[in-house]
């Protein structure tokens, strides 16, 4: 201990008055002395798990953030190449996205599927679509309530909880599982819905309706919550494009851009919805609030589809598509899939094998966490945080 | 209640002792019973039950049993750290909340010291409690702490000055610094409190006063010095064991004292409402401890609905809406006391 | 603009720069690119008119063995909805490709991860560090013939 802390001096010591500059890798100007680097996280309540952030700061000025990512990286694509086949993959994506584990699922099936050249039963089709669009209004509800939570008011993030609660009963019916499903299967699914599926996602559609009225009277024109977001952390149109944006942060910037919609997979085509972007009645289009109210106008779209999906499921067996032994020729494939977060992309490159040759995922908060150093320079250190709320990252994705 | 007790116990100095201690005897139990009480509220606002199971009923001996455990608990003091300033500071705190209660009127009967610039001394002494977080901030060498203790300051120093200013139009229209003058003043029935005199400027003084005081205090929608989801727990980061829950306690402590200024300037005191019904020395800690305790309702209410402000936003409405209007409502009330001569 | 036009329109511009098309029997149809005219492709495809690739969708790294690694860039225009991939080829002895990182910032990331998990060095890039391992990991673990090193900083890896 005692040895321990007087290297601890001499090395910083030395740092001081060896007189070199600190640079530091990132950044790249050697360190102003009015300016200090922070670290936020690993360990910080906001940086949503172990994301770390270097602050390079002038006071409450942030200049530079430089990301540190990886601390949850968990090698799934050497896993999915190396260890297990194809089917085995599904529990390691349903890690990926663990708040929006259906999603992912779904993006990979429908990759292996495309590789297979399956044509799945329009019950499953369903099925999928209304357990997507159930899980995509969970993984909103999370983003809002730590997002309400990041600027400083936590009742909508137990309200928010409350109402999630409902959603993973449904699915805890279905599968078994509450975060981890592991339920949507190449060519199918795992279980059939319980019998009164269809009872319990109406009922839920009808109690959830009034309240994204009350978060929106709570949370989403609270003044303060306004002045907080508005034309913080704007993001313009071509900026996000040319940064892959996807997702909320790219319709909140005024593109209107869905996948469900302009690149359609599954049965979206056949659902009436709209996909709300950005308008900027609080501040600039593109700001903090602007990707905000895309979540929450989202979720009342994904209610929307789910309400037309719920009444027509049509009858039949999940798993008469399920191939028994999955083994595709030696091609490749790039799918991508519309996640709560953004694209999910798969490239699956096959060998002939029982087992994918490469998988490489295209995590959307990947991408839009690279834009958090270009949008936050400028900012104070209160702004980093709910530009990097509004971005709405999962580790779990991030790191893989 | 001094010349009382003088009386019996013959000793002035033992008297004296007595005196001071009399505050300890309520802010403790206060400070168990609002953190338990600013649990339960916060958990039904959310929909939840909160602590349920401790000491059998609604949970009500959970504050307890955080404080025995915070007591056990290993008393960290970083490596880093200046040692003295870090053991010193949450002492500087408490004793900053503690000495104002010396000239708060529990009663009639009732004030640690009747010193005629009572309120001259609240503000002054309550400037304190600034120096002791600064303390903990820069003890602390964690730079989150030093952010807060930055914020702190800077938030203290700007809200003091509409708080000086909304009390000062009270102790213009009294002619006094004297809080049991302030209190006297008040008497009678509800409409001679003084939030419902001279209106408007002394129901504007009354809101600008409870607006800088959640700053004061550090509540929400200013929490920004603590600011958790920014600072992780600003100048606090680095604490831990009894000293915690030193800093934790004048938190609260600080809390009731904004509360009853607010209720003894603005909400007659000790006053009953109904003029002479239930009024006494005996009431009149019952009505005072309930003004007060209302008021530390309304901020753990606010804290559970508002979001937080930013820091430069916190300035502006200290320095541009806060200020300007209390000098306005100072001039107003001027007028009219100069009319009413 | 189908594949084919996109690739005519590519070889009228670039010859010999482009090394390998195929259209047919895949289910993505690609171009592969030489490493070292990547950077003028990609800008060519993006500010043309006619293609308009104004989003890069996914950069991945790929071994394909024998020494060989590959790049692919999957790309999209919103403007045309159409999409193409591009391929590169580099060896093991000599992994450097251009960066296209000045033409889609998202390239930024994405090469720093291929950096990282394949080792293939993007020439251009403004600041081409680990980005998933720590800075001082040995290897690059999506290799195929990648072994695990035995220790890192005294702990030991494989468990």
């Amino acid at each position: 201990m005692e040895e321990a802390l007087t290297q601890h001096e001499e090395s910083t010591h030395g740092l001081v008055e060896s007189g070199r500059p600190l640079t530091i890798p990132g950044f790249g100007r050697p360190l102003k002395s009015e300016e200090m680097v922070v670290n936020m996280g690993p360990q910080h309540p906001s940086t949503h798990g172990v994301l770390r952030l270097e602050l390079i700061v002038d006071g409450e000025v942030v200049v530079e953030v430089i990301p540190h990512i990886g601390y949850l990286h968990r090698c799934f694509e050497k896993h999915a190449e190396h260890m297990v086949n194809y089917q085995q993959v599904i529990p390691y994506c349903d890690r990926m996205d663990y708040i929006a584990s259906m999603n992912n699922d779904l993006g990979y099936a429908v990759a292996c599927e495309k590789l297979l050249n399956i044509k799945v039963p329009e019950r499953v089709e369903y099925i999928r679509v209304i357990m997507a669009e159930l899980q995509r209004i969970a993984s909103h509800m999370l983003a809002i309530g730590t997002y309400g939570m990041d600027i400083g008011a936590f009742t909508p993030f137990l309200y928010c909880f409350r109402d999630r609660e409902r959603i993973l009963d449904i699915f805890e019916q279905t599968c078994g599982a509450r975060l981890l499903y592991n339920y949507i299967w190449i060519g199918g699914l795992s279980h059939d819905v319980p019998l009164n599926f269809v009872e319990k996602v109406k009922d839920f559609c009808r109690y959830y309706r009034p309240n994204i009225k009350e978060l929106n009277d709570l949370l989403s024109y609270n003044k303060i919550f306004i002045e907080r977001t508005a034309n913080v952390g704007v993001l313009p149109a071509d900026v996000a494009i040319n940064y892959g944006a996807s997702g909320p942060v790219l319709r909140g910037s005024g593109v209107k851009w869905d996948l469900r919609k302009n690149d359609t997979y599954s049965i979206y085509d056949s659902f009436d919805f709209e996909i709300p972007t950005g308008t900027g009645i609080m501040g600039t289009v593109g700001d903090c609030w602007d990707r905000y109210m895309v979540r929450v106008h989202e979720m009342e779209q994904s209610l929307n589809i789910i309400e037309q999906a719920v009444d027509k499921i049509p009858a039949g067996d999940v798993q008469s598509a399920v191939p028994k032994r999955i083994r595709p020729e030696a091609s490749e494939v790039y799918v991508r899939t519309e996640t709560p977060k953004g694209e999910l992309g798969y490239y699956i490159i096959a060998d002939g094998t029982t087992s994918p040759y490469r998988v490489k995922v295209r995590p959307p908060t990947f991408v839009n966490l690279s834009i958090l150093p270009a949008i936050s320079r400028g900012a104070m250190i209160a702004d980093v945080i709910a530009i990097l709320g509004s971005i709405d990252i999962v580790l779990g994705e991030v790191d893989r | 209640m001094k010349e009382f007790l003088i009386s019996i116990l013959q000793n002035e100095i033992l008297v004296y002792a007595l005196m001071a201690f009399v505050p300890l005897l309520w802010i403790v139990p206060f400070a168990l019973f609002a953190v338990w009480w600013e649990r339960k509220i916060s958990a039904h606002m959310q929909d939840r039950l909160g602590p349920m199971r401790t000491g059998g009923w609604h949970g009500w001996a959970q504050t307890i049993a955080d404080i025995l455990k915070l007591m056990q608990k290993e008393d960290i003091v970083p490596a880093a750290a200046d040692k003295k300033l870090f053991v010193l500071a949450p002492f500087v705190v408490f004793v900053g909340s503690y000495a104002a209660y010396a000239v708060i009127p529990f009663s009639a009967a009732y004030v640690g010291s009747e010193i005629n610039i009572g309120l001259f001394y609240l503000i002054a002494i309550s400037s304190l409690v600034v120096i002791g977080l600064l303390m903990a901030g820069w003890a602390s060498n964690n730079k989150w702490s030093l952010f807060g203790a930055m914020r702190s300051a800077a938030q203290v120093v700007s809200y003091e000055i509409p708080i000086a200013l909304a009390l000062l139009a009270v102790v213009m229209i009294v002619g006094s610094f004297d809080l049991q003058e302030i209190n006297r003043a008040q008497s009678g029935p509800i409409w001679n409190w003084f939030v419902f005199q001279k209106f408007p400027f002394l129901f504007i003084a009354t809101m600008l006063y409870f607006v800088a005081s959640l700053a004061e205090v550090n509540r929400t929608p200013f929490d920004i010095p603590e600011a958790e989801s920014e600072l992780v727990a600003g100048y606090h980061t680095e604490y831990s064991g009894m000293k915690f829950a030193l800093l934790f306690l004048a938190e609260y402590a600080n809390m009731f004292v904004v509360s009853i200024i607010g209720a003894t300037i603005f909400f007659g005191g000790w006053n009953s409402p109904f003029g002479e019904f239930m009024s006494g020395p005996i009431w009149g800690v019952f009505w005072f401890i309930s003004k007060g305790m209302m008021f530390v309702f309304v901020q753990i209410w606010l804290r559970w609905t508002l979001p937080r402000l930013r820091v430069d936003q916190l300035m502006y409405v200290g320095w541009k809406v806060l200020i300007p209007f209390s000098f306005v409502n100072i001039i107003g009330v001027g007028f009219w006391v100069m009319m009413g001569r | 603009m189908i594949a084919q036009e996109i690739s005519d329109s590519l070889k009228a511009q670039f010859g010999d720069a482009i090394v390998e098309t195929k259209f047919d029997g895949v289910l993505d149809p690609y171009i592969k690119v030489a490493p070292e005219k990547i950077k003028d492709v990609a800008l060519f495809l993006r500010d043309n008119v006619q293609t308009a690739f104004s989003y890069l969708m996914c950069l991945s790294g790929v071994d394909y063995q024998e020494g060989r690694l590959g790049v692919v860039y999957h790309l999209y225009s919103m403007k045309w909805n159409h999409k193409i991939t591009l391929k590169v080829d580099v060896t093991v002895e000599h992994p450097h490709c251009q960066s296209v990182e000045s033409v889609w910032k998202t390239a930024n990331w994405h090469e720093r991860e291929a950096y990282d998990l394949f080792g293939i060095i993007f020439d251009g890039h403004p600041d081409l560090r680990r980005i998933l391992l720590p800075d001082d990991w040995e290897g690059h673990p999506l290799r195929k013939d990648y072994q695990v090193q035995e220790y890192y900083n005294g702990m030991k890896v494989p468990y």
